[in-house]
């Protein structure tokens, strides 16, 4: 019976795929997108559609379908299937001229539908994901409520999933009992266990609000918003390393810190996404804003030796369009990058209208990291905001936030990687930074020189009598500026003026030394190299009232290393706008046209009409309310997070090789409500969700003929092993270790010797002491060429790439990491403590207390019986082998052989399979 | 679509999902090795799970609750199991088997612009001189085989090798050259060839890992964990470590203090309690944890068996020269030819420290790289002739090689000379070599030109080789895809051809 079961559900996976829906309508009407585009998506796309155009014929979009083809004329003619090309071939005996070629043919019903529809004017369709959506009628059902008799339901989602289950014949589960809801909800709300006073005020509590009470206080609790960032960190592709092969560290956290605040604050989706997406675009964005730019500065870069910092530079802007699609959006378009989607109707150049978004931020894949933010300490702000003000007062608001912006990040800065025309130079540091020998030329192409009469550049000089000479346009150009360059053998930061300029100019920048001598054998000593070059009008109100306090704080506020620097984005610019190409087959060498940004055509009715054609007006079109996309990618995932699958199992895609909708209709309704109804608020969306008497009914199996194994009419609660997140969190919340400690750069805690050898990078995991050995996983340094081990072991994500979905595997490794695994076994130690403490010394009621305090609910007495065994045998052997109990229990000394039995039962508990799972 | 419409859809799909049940059931069991015993306890964890491949073209059965069991592959396949030998860094084919009397003469001279004219190094600046090899040439066996004096084992059984001496790669660095030559794709993300062959092919030893990774060189690959990981498979496919040092297997080992008879003890416990669990749940994935469970102990035993090479005969010891209780690549060699022979089907070794650079007195051609060649040429053949005498050749694939080329040109870094002899990384030309599973013996395919600079006869590339190596273990290149992104992803790309001219 159950092999039946896996070998159903296999197939359900293989035929959503191949989308075959086609027997079902009666209707007259043919309906496009559920009838008509599944057959030509299986039979008919691969070779008439996006990559290929077989015979000049593509079916991926009526204009093109209703083309002259190869043979000049048109393969289908509206209402006329007699004479279409298309219809003959699809219903020909001649295996030479039939459709699919070398394939078997269609079914009849399939080309009877085919002529129909072609009868009916061949009229296209979009598919349902990308139409609006739009406010559904709430259904009646009238199931019975297992519990009191009554009418089952708590709110809408009960009515739209009462309606499924009404039409398939199934019945609902009974509400679960008090200690599973609870630790069910806390799990999937908070991510670990509720507090002591949270679960002895719900199970005590006798009011019928309190299931409402306990999940505001969670929504309420701090906890919360560590839970949904590790879900957020996935999508992100969040690493506090670059990765490839250096794979160094990444200063980063203060993005996910970011997410964590933005959880708990509640901040509306749409101002969520606007932030990350597009921050810095924002009117004199704060701090908090830039730092939520990083979503995009998480892409991985390449500071391998001898790179091309074009190359990668690409790459990541690639990887922004494809995680944005993948992971707000919920459709595949890395495809679009070679051509045109086979499947959905996104066109090749529409790609690169997307691309065109980020072709323009300053991230140039620099070893740097710049742009990035500079963090000020809070004295330093303060310095800051002063400075503001008063360059506010003395030149205006634009001025201000210029100055405010060049301190802040030291845009716009040249990275020195980019110089060209190089003589007696070469760019080295892994692509970091431009090495200068004596007498060394190098140039800046199209320097802002407009009102400029300050440079300030970052470099290292190992020689005396260092000059640099700055030249306009050419080598033989007026020089403008020259600069003693301090002679101290270690990075430095250097302020110059100069006569003011104007325009715009190619700057030769010429380096030599007056003290140098060259050396027989050694004629080319490194010199000087540097990171970043700019120019800029130097600080206005020369000779005005507190000028020099002003130019005091601007001077050590630029020269001051004492920051945190993070990497955010920012855009060219004007002097340094790139173009953006198509590229042709997807292959940057190969440039096709020109593109402006845009979103593709199809989804162009939610872009609003003033939208500015950059990131801004991207983040405007995600977060206007007719996106059709956004709200339901959201909603799928929340529904996910806490019923295992999605309404659309395929996360990643909700496009027409994605899986079908199981709730349609709730779906849209959910995101209909959401937009319109809630304002955007998670926390509101959620609690609607958990609310429901879906989500609270009993997980037990109904053990019937008609059981739906998958669950995908949810006649039963959701029952899911936990994440590897939850997994280690819960651990160590039952053990009393977990630190509530929140924010800062990660943590590294237990990880056996030698995890960690990646060449050129001398990083080692050094563990963390104190409470940040037993911090929450969100908080677990990620090194992305070498993830933590037992996180991966439960499925966690490389965070290499956006990552929608985690596909929960069940292996002997995963047994062995919580069965041996040295953080897990020094938790079962703590856990056995604490059972001591809190129930005495009968192992009878320690062993219950173990159980409660792991599931909230009495031990069932042949499971205590299983445990009380298992402890005596442990005790006998402790006892018989006191070196034993020794090194099970370092540190104790004498070991406690009861200690050391009990140990082995905590061990044990936390390996069962109700405690990995969320019941 | 109204609501009707809707629920006339899912139960056409209903109906439609019933007739094609028979079938797939009829599949699937053929190709569970492990029976209906195994199948009842099976089960989903994630509802329908992650999509196979698609209908028209076979099907790859993935159960999420049980994702090794042995599968049989699409076709025969010559081979059973893959030793992957990939030397981190890239040596040189000019000091090992690619002999250029030419290039000795060119020594000490100007670099042609002609050879220099578009491209683009790693390292090389403006004109460098040319660098003749570095090492004597002989041909050795019946096939007449050129190897150099560095490598006198080896020498003794090229008659048992395919040399590719015309492989090329477009990428000149070691992180995205190394992606590229395990996982198809030279940025991060994709899943590498032994994920692959373990997620169509299972584990034929549920004991053991079906993709062991070992490493040497004191440092991992320079695209690290990447090169073995499961890219967008499930992360189950992911090689799995196994160490010389510390746990043979990660976690594998008891705590201290904690007897083999208490952790058998401890799961018995644990599964009791499970079935328990299972009574009251009727839930199949307890079904499935408690097998798992079993499973990790077995391994238990299984693994740190196969990891502990002392007890290999001294003969054997002598033969590999392996080091007991070192981090070395005869160690790992060694361990390799004990984890196929126990039916492990996929075995990687990446030896670090081959990047040939010159730069100092380590990483240079004629200081440094002679102990890297010592290190690998005795445990190497080794491996070959043992494989032979048990047996296991003919369906062990071996293969060896790095990520790509050297230069015929010395290199320059920044502009200056180099103090010691090096090559900076090169793409249109290296040599692989196979051996074993069902590949030509004693043969040779490609030729570079007269200084090893461009391959003119049977240049291939990574997707080739790694169609030639699917094709070996049973797998078509180009149906065995996964669905990712919106569309079938393969191992291969788009390329790929299968290098029959190498295949017995």
């Amino acid at each position: 019976m159950i092999a039946q079961k896996k070998a159903w559900l296999v197939v359900a996976a293989m035929t959503a795929i191949a989308g075959s829906f086609a027997f079902f309508s009666h209707n007259d009407v043919v309906d496009f997108s559920a009838e008509v585009k599944p057959i030509l998506n299986k039979n008919c796309l691969s070779c008439h559609g996006g990559v290929r155009a077989k015979g000049g014929f593509s079916l991926l979009f009526r204009e093109e379908a209703l083309a002259n083809t190869e043979s000049g004329k048109p393969a289908i003619i509206p209402g006329d299937p007699a004479h279409s090309e298309f219809i003959r071939r699809v219903s020909s005996d001649d295996p030479e001229v039939r459709m699919p070629y070398k394939h078997e043919p269609l079914p009849a019903e399939d080309i009877a539908l085919l002529k129909r529809w072609v009868k009916q004017g061949a009229k296209w369709g979009d598919h349902w994901a990308y139409l609006p959506v739009k406010a559904q009628t709430v259904p009646a059902p009238a199931l019975k409520n297992p519990d009191t008799g009554g009418r089952w339901g708590m709110n809408e989602i009960d009515a739209f999933i009462g309606e499924k289950l009404e039409a398939n014949h199934l019945q609902p589960s009974k509400e679960a009992d008090k200690a599973t809801l609870l630790r069910r909800v806390s799990l999937d709300l908070i991510g670990v266990p509720p507090s002591a006073a949270q679960s002895a005020h719900f199970l005590e509590n006798k009011d019928p609000k309190a299931y409402e009470q306990l999940v505001d206080s969670l929504l309420a609790s701090e906890r919360f918003g560590e839970k949904w960032t590790s879900m957020w960190l996935d999508l992100a592709r969040y690493a506090d390393t670059k990765g490839y092969e250096s794979d160094q560290g990444r200063n980063v956290w203060a993005y996910r810190d970011w997410v964590i605040r933005a959880f708990n604050n509640n901040m509306p989706y749409d101002r969520f996404l606007t932030e990350q997406i597009a921050g810095d675009l924002l009117p004199n964005p704060t701090d908090a804003q830039l730092i939520a730019t990083a979503f995009h500065r998480n892409a991985p870069n390449n500071d391998e030796g001898g790179t091309d910092n074009e190359e990668f530079r690409n790459a990541a802007n690639l990887d922004r369009v494809n995680t944005t699609w993948e992971g707000l959006l919920g459709t595949t378009f890395a495809c679009v990058q070679c051509h045109s989607h086979p499947y959905d109707p996104f066109r090749h150049e529409e790609y690169y209208r997307f691309l065109a978004y980020f072709d323009n931020n300053r991230d140039e894949d620099v070893s740097s990291e710049a742009p990035y933010l500079r963090q000020f300490n809070d004295s330093d702000r303060n310095s800051l905001f002063r400075l503001t003000e008063w360059v506010r007062q003395q030149a205006g608001a634009a001025e201000a936030g210029r100055v405010k912006t060049y301190l802040q990040t030291f845009q716009p800065a040249f990275n020195s990687s980019v110089a060209d025309s190089l003589k007696n130079a070469a760019i080295i540091n892994n692509n970091g930074s431009l090495a200068m020998f004596n007498d060394g030329w190098a140039r800046f192409e199209k320097a802002d020189l407009e009102n400029a009469d300050e440079g300030m550049i970052q470099f290292y000089c190992n020689q005396p009598g260092s000059v640099i000479e700055l030249h306009l346009d050419s080598m033989s150009g007026p020089l403008f500026a020259r600069v003693q360059v301090a002679h101290e053998n270690k990075w430095k930061r250097q302020v110059f003026n100069f006569a003011r300029q104007s325009g715009i100019h190619d700057v030769f920048l010429h380096y030599k030394s007056t003290a140098y001598r060259s050396v027989a054998g050694k004629d080319r000593s490194l010199l000087i190299f540097y990171d970043i070059l700019s120019f800029q009008p130097s600080l206005p109100g020369n000779n005005t009232a507190g000028y020099a306090k002003a130019k005091s704080d601007y001077t050590r506020l630029l020269v001051t290393t004492n920051v945190n620097s993070i990497p955010v984005m920012m855009e060219n610019p004007a002097a340094w706008q790139r173009d953006t190409y198509v590229w042709e087959r997807g292959n940057r060498h190969l440039k096709g046209k020109g593109v402006t940004a845009g979103v593709p055509a199809i989804l162009r009715f939610a872009q609003p009409a003033n939208a500015p054609a950059n990131r801004m007006g991207l983040a405007q079109w995600l977060t206007d309310k007719r996106n059709p996309l956004v709200s339901r990618t959201l909603v799928n995932r929340f529904w996910e997070q806490l019923f295992g699958n999605g309404i659309v199992e395929t996360l990643e895609d909700m496009g027409t090789q994605g899986m079908a909708p199981t709730h349609q209709s709730l779906l849209d309704q959910l995101s209909y409500r959401f937009v319109n109804d809630y304002n955007w608020d998670m926390k509101r969306l959620l609690k609607e969700m958990v609310m429901s008497a879906t989500y609270r009914q009993d997980a037990r199996w109904h053990d019937g003929a008609t059981e739906d194994a998958a669950n995908k009419f949810y006649a039963r609660g959701p029952r899911l092993r936990l994440s590897a997140e939850q997994i280690r969190d819960q651990a160590l919340a039952a053990s009393g270790l977990i630190s509530d400690k929140m924010y800062g750069p990660g943590v590294m805690p237990y990880q056996p010797d030698g995890i960690w050898l990646s060449p050129y990078n001398g990083a080692r995991w050094q563990q963390s002491k104190g409470e940040d050995q037993y911090r929450r996983a969100v908080y677990t340094y990620w090194k992305r060429t070498s993830p933590y081990p037992s996180s991966i072991s439960f499925d966690g994500a490389q965070r290499n790439l956006c990552s929608a979905r985690r596909i929960r595997t069940n292996t002997p490794l995963q047994a062995l990491t919580t069965l041996n695994d040295s953080a897990y076994i020094d938790m079962s130690r703590h856990f056995a403590q604490r059972m001591t403490t809190e129930a005495g010394s009968d192992p009878v009621k320690q062993i219950s207390r173990g159980y409660e305090l792991l599931l909230y609910k009495p031990i069932p007495p042949k499971t205590l019986q299983v445990f009380q065994d298992l402890y005596r045998q442990s005790l006998t052997e402790f006892k018989a082998h006191p070196d034993k109990s020794t090194a099970f229990l370092p540190g104790n000394k004498p070991a406690s052989p009861e200690l050391a039995a009990l140990s082995v039962v905590a061990n044990a508990m936390m390996n069962l399979d109700e405690v990995i799972t969320k019941n | 679509m109204t609501t009707q419409d809707f629920i006339n859809q899912r139960l056409a799909e209903e109906a439609r999902l019933a007739q094609l049940q028979v079938q797939t059931r009829r599949h699937f069991l053929k190709e569970s090795a492990m029976g209906l015993g195994a199948l009842a306890m099976g089960s989903l964890l994630g509802g329908c799970g992650v999509p196979a491949r698609r209908a028209d073209s076979g099907l790859i059965s993935f159960d999420p609750a049980r994702p090794l069991l042995p599968k049989a592959p699409p076709f025969a396949g010559k081979a059973r199991s893959v030793i992957y030998l990939h030397m981190a860094g890239a040596p040189s084919p000019l000091e090992l088997f690619d002999y250029k009397p030419e290039l000795a003469k060119m020594d000490g001279q100007d670099c042609p612009p002609s050879l220099l004219a578009g491209k683009q190094f790693a390292f090389i600046r403006g004109v460098p001189k040319m660098l003749g090899p570095q090492a004597k040439f002989a041909q050795h066996g019946e096939s007449r085989a050129w190897v150099s004096e560095h490598l006198p084992h080896l020498s003794t059984v090229v008659d048992d090798i395919c040399f590719l001496k015309a492989v090329k790669t477009d990428q000149f660095n070691h992180a995205p050259a190394q992606l590229l030559v395990h996982t198809g794709g030279s940025r991060l993300g994709r899943p590498s060839m032994g994920s692959w062959i373990t997620y169509g092919l299972g584990t034929e030893n549920q004991n053991l890992p079906g993709f062991v990774v070992l490493t040497s060189g004191g440092n991992f690959p320079d695209a690290g964990k990447s090169v073995w990981g499961s890219g967008f498979l499930p992360s189950v496919y992911q090689g799995v470590q196994c160490r010389s040092e510390g746990d043979p297997v990660l976690f594998i080992k008891d705590p201290d203090g904690m007897s083999r008879d208490l952790r058998k003890a401890s799961i018995d416990a644990i599964n009791k309690a499970n079935q328990q669990s299972y009574d009251d749940y009727k839930d199949p994935e307890i079904l499935s944890r408690i097998s798992q469970y079993e499973m990790a102990y077995r391994m238990q035993i299984a693994a740190p068996e196969v990891m502990n090479i002392n007890d290999e005969p001294d003969y054997i010891h002598e033969m590999y020269g392996t080091k007991p209780g070192r981090s070395c690549l005869a160690n790992n060699v060694l361990l390799a030819r004990k984890l196929v022979e126990k039916g492990v089907r996929y075995v990687q070794l990446f030896d670090w420290g081959w990047d040939a650079h010159g730069d100092h007195a380590g990483n240079s051609l004629n200081i440094g790289m002679i102990n890297k060649y010592r290190s690998m040429d005795k445990c190497v053949t080794a491996l070959l002739l043992d494989l032979k005498q048990r047996g296991l050749l003919e369906e062990t694939l071996v293969v060896w090689g790095g990520e790509f080329g050297r230069t015929p040109m010395m290199e320059n870094r920044n502009g200056a000379t180099n103090p010691f002899k090096g090559r900076d990384h090169h793409t249109e030309a290296f040599t692989i070599w196979m051996a074993g599973g069902g590949i030509k013996k004693g043969y040779s395919y490609g030729e570079t030109d007269e200084i090893g600079y461009y391959g003119v006869t049977g240049r291939v590339d990574a997707f080739d080789i790694q169609a030639t190596i699917l094709n070996q273990v049973g797998f078509d290149h180009e149906t065995f895809t996964y669905p990712f992104q919106g569309r079938p992803f393969r191992l291969t790309d788009v390329g790929g051809r299968v290098i029959r001219e190498v295949i017995a």
